[in-house]
């Protein structure tokens, strides 16, 4: 239900991008005012979000430890996964972050008839996961051709290196492949797992197919429908040169692909695609695993009851004073 | 065993599938066996908190305070802006579902509000309704939903159905500690009365005596010199068992279990042994005489008020440093939070083992070593004279307690260990011991007996690595550095395995300690006999 739902939301989107990019008077509205506004919500959007984090404290040092500690010197300590120094620290962030070490883990439990629980392999969403976001890394990456002028050498090389396979013309990016198949995979796998299927939301569901769509109006303009190129470039370079003219008709599906990445920038904030900033900000992983060594402040800490050996004494004075063990007061 | 739980074959069946009803709709069933009973009201007053009440988790009523839901939503807020962990944990969750088959109640029962991702979701509903513009305006369909009681009342079941064990943070990708989800729902029900009487009885008690147990300092006197009296039987050497020793060199925490019950009670004679042979000038204390902590299964405050005396005591008595025993939680507590709490305590000095003159960096600014990093450093400067063999009548297996594993990185100190006291050592399987630990299922203040059901089922995944072990090399001890597991697994042994017995490290250092002028010894510290030596029967 909530797939279908947001399948159709998604596609109605699609297709009023496709009638407006139709129509000479609206064409403006898709092709710069819309992008225009949700680059500007992205922007203070995010930003909004990532202060609002980190106006909260961290009051306690949480770590996740996941290796051995620091103790004796001769016992091998854990420096990636129970780090103890900031450069520890930073290369587990950069292990988390760039290829999803935690995800890397991930296992499978099956119980089996005894009970025998036996415990599998379980790299497909990791690799998944990985494919989807590198491959849109490098994707974002080779659309700066359209805008800047010149194209700068490092995208060339990105371009020519993702296309290196020289298959078809025009030539086949891979990660074109690598991103529809893994976004298809991230769908398949909500659909077919039935305990992801259960905590599946709208938002899940309605993030995915946004992505599908982008990057399938993508792939449908570059092998098989292809845009005005020198006007897509034009209307690019007007958009981040803040002059832009008002959009010729370079054909609707570039204005679906385009409708489709601004909703998709002024989604980031309001939704759970904030992980990108949230992950470096996760105190259970951005910790070094020091805390008995260098002491930890909170901020809001504030006096509490307790109660004091000299109430305690007091409370059982007699008793203390009948087995024997030393007093404060006799 | 209560009477009503099923025999293993029935609770084995587990039932994985999903129900067809999507979860949002808040229900919950309070099956016997399955939950904890409420906290007592005398209990609640002792400690000062809200809504003192006679009630139970199966009643229709839960007598809320009227304006509960604003105490709530308020309580809710508070945390937001006061934990970056709580908002952070509410936004970035992109439920992937990495996190379902790593919890052991998620494991043992097939409820899929059991996997960590939805136990969360269970707030984070709540978060996104009130707290965010996409829940504010869309409500569910941005995976918001109303706060009612019945929100409030699955909030229980499943905050109290969780151990704060962390391995679910282990796996996910963001880090998203389910634990901290946890502390914090169970701060909020606190805020209305909703807890439970195994945490909160406890906790109260602590708070007036210094344990669990509501022992009295008389009571903790005598059961210190039954365990000197009973050692002397054993090695035929009157230990020194100084309690409340001002000027000592070193104070020593354990949790209170350790002397009252078993099968902790051997890793207590354990310790005494250790420290009278060594010559530690320590001393214990009757005030200080908890070193677990059920606040941190309460409040974060609460958690602060029952700390506070250790650090009080170490003053009091003009110690140089503190020792800290066999405990899982109470280690969580003075690794991660102790400092921070009732710190910094610039009394002290830095750990410095009088025995070897290790000293101990990584706890310079705590000022407490762990008894595992203690010994360790003992053993390996040739400091003990061990007789391994004393230990052959056990083939041995070990349980890395939650806490210690994933809240402080303490998993190669009790390997080294038990490898220098005993011969026969023999891990779990990869994907159940260290950092992967998994929970006994009683832990977090869920060990009551009327939560049998639900304790085995969450301690199937631990049952079922000791069953492997068992089968695969005769094991037949599962020892533990957690006064919690030492409590509670020997009822998941038994139900789910059957003929392993649970004890301490420290039991296993006192069973192989040769102490000088010891009587010749013929059995171990629990009465069983050595193992015939062989090689010497021959000769």
């Amino acid at each position: 239900m909530n797939a279908l739902l947001s399948l159709i939301v998604v596609l109605v989107l699609g297709a009023l991008a496709y009638v407006g990019g139709s129509v000479e008077g609206l064409r403006t509205l898709f092709g710069v005012i819309i992008p225009y506004a949700a680059i500007l919500t992205f922007l203070v959007g995010v930003a909004y979000r990532v202060v609002r984090w980190a106006l909260s404290p961290v009051p306690f040092r949480i770590t996740t430890t996941c290796g051995q500690q620091k103790s004796l010197p001769w016992m091998k300590a854990g420096y990636l996964e129970s780090p103890y120094t900031t450069l520890g620290v930073t290369l587990r962030m950069a292990l988390e972050v760039l290829l999803f070490r935690s995800l890397f883990r991930n296992t499978k439990a099956e119980l089996r008839s005894g009970p025998q629980l036996v415990y599998g392999e379980n790299k497909y969403l990791w690799l998944a996961a990985l494919a989807f976001h590198w491959s849109f890394l490098i994707i974002f990456l080779r659309h700066l051709r359209f805008f800047m002028q010149p194209v700068p050498a490092f995208v060339n090389l990105l371009s020519d290196a993702d296309g290196f396979f020289q298959i078809g013309a025009p030539v086949l990016y891979l990660t074109d492949v690598f991103i529809l198949a893994a976004l298809g995979y991230l769908l398949w796998r909500r659909f077919r797992d039935p305990q992801v299927r259960y905590i599946s939301l709208f938002t899940d569901y309605f993030a995915l197919f946004l992505l599908i769509g982008l990057a399938g109006s993508g792939v449908l303009m570059r092998y098989f429908f292809r845009p005005d190129i020198v006007a897509v470039k034009e209307l690019a370079l007007g958009l981040v040169t803040f002059t832009p003219a008002v959009p010729v008709q370079v054909g609707g599906l570039f204005f679906v692909h385009l409708f489709l990445l601004s909703l998709l920038i002024a989604y980031f904030p309001f939704s759970k695609l904030m992980h990108f900033a949230g992950v470096f900000l996760s105190p259970t992983r951005n910790l070094a695993n020091n805390n008995r060594a260098k002491r930890h402040v909170n901020p809001w800490d504030y006096p509490v009851k307790v109660h004091t050996y000299a109430e305690w004494e007091e409370e059982f004075h007699d008793k203390i004073k009948a087995a024997g063990l030393p007093m404060e007061k006799e | 065993m209560a009477e009503h739980t099923p025999k293993p074959e029935e609770l084995s069946k587990v039932d994985y599938h999903p129900p067809k009803k999507g979860w949002m709709d808040p229900h919950v069933e309070f099956r016997k066996g399955t939950f904890c009973y409420s906290a007592l009201a005398k209990n609640i007053e002792y400690l000062g908190m809200p809504n003192p009440r006679e009630w139970q988790p199966f009643d229709a009523d839960w007598k809320l305070p009227p304006n509960w839901k604003q105490i709530i939503l308020d309580g809710m807020k508070e945390r937001l802006e006061k934990y970056r962990s709580f908002r952070l944990f509410m936004d970035i969750c992109v439920r992937c579902g990495a996190c379902a088959d790593k919890c052991h109640f998620y494991v043992g029962s097939g409820d899929p509000k059991n996997m960590p991702v939805l136990r969360a979701e269970l707030i984070r509903s709540i978060y996104r309704r009130y707290f965010t513009p996409a829940g504010k305006m869309f409500g569910p369909l941005a995976g918001g939903r109303e706060l009612t009681e019945e929100v409030i009342k699955e909030w229980f079941y499943y905050f109290y159905q969780c151990t704060e064990c962390r391995r679910c943070s282990v796996f996910c990708p963001y880090g998203i500690d389910q634990a901290e989800i946890t502390i914090i729902g169970r701060e909020l029900l606190n805020l209305i009365g909703c807890n439970i009487n195994w945490v909160m009885e406890p906790a109260a008690n602590c708070f007036r005596t210094g344990n669990h147990l509501g022992i009295q300092p008389h009571g903790f006197k005598d059961s210190i010199d039954f365990a000197v009296d009973e050692l002397e039987e054993i090695t035929g050497i009157r230990v020194e068992a100084p309690i409340m020793k001002k000027g000592a060199e070193v104070l020593f925490i354990m949790p209170s279990a350790d002397y009252f019950a078993s099968p902790h009670y051997y890793t207590l004679l354990g310790y005494l042994m250790l420290f009278h042979e060594i010559g530690l000038d320590y001393t214990m204390s009757a005030f200080a005489g908890e070193g677990g902590n059920f606040g941190l299964f309460t409040s974060h405050e609460m958690m602060k008020r029952l700390n506070a005396k250790i650090y009080e005591e170490a003053k009091r008595l003009k110690v140089k440093w503190i020792l800290g025993g066999e405990c899982g939680h109470m280690w969580r507590v003075a690794h991660q939070y102790m400092n921070t709490l009732n710190g910094p305590p610039d009394f002290l000095e830095v750990p410095v083992s009088p025995i070897t003159g290790t000293r101990f960096e990584n706890a310079k600014s705590t000022k407490m070593t762990h008894i595992m990093e203690f010994t360790a450093d003992l053993i390996h400067n040739g400091k003990l004279k061990l007789d391994k063999s004393r230990n052959d009548h056990w083939k041995v297996t070990h349980h890395d307690p939650c806490n210690v594993a994933r809240g402080m990185g303490l998993l190669e100190e009790p390997r080294y260990v038990i490898n220098g006291v005993c011969n026969h050592f023999y891990d779990m399987p990869e994907n159940t011991i260290r950092e992967q630990t998994f929970c006994c299922g009683s832990g977090a203040g869920l060990g009551t007996d009327e939560n049998m059901e639900m304790r085995m089922r969450g301690g199937l995944p631990r049952g079922n690595a000791v069953k492997y072990v068992k089968e695969k090399h005769g094991v037949n001890l599962l020892t533990t550095i957690c006064a919690i597991d030492k409590a509670t697994l020997p009822a998941v042994v038994d139900y789910w395995v059957g003929g392993v017995e649970v004890g301490g490290i420290h039991e296993l250092v006192g069973n192989a300690l040769v102490m000088k002028g010891e009587k010749e010894r013929t059995a171990d510290l629990r009465g069983t006999p050595f193992a015939a030596k062989e090689v010497k029967a021959h000769a």
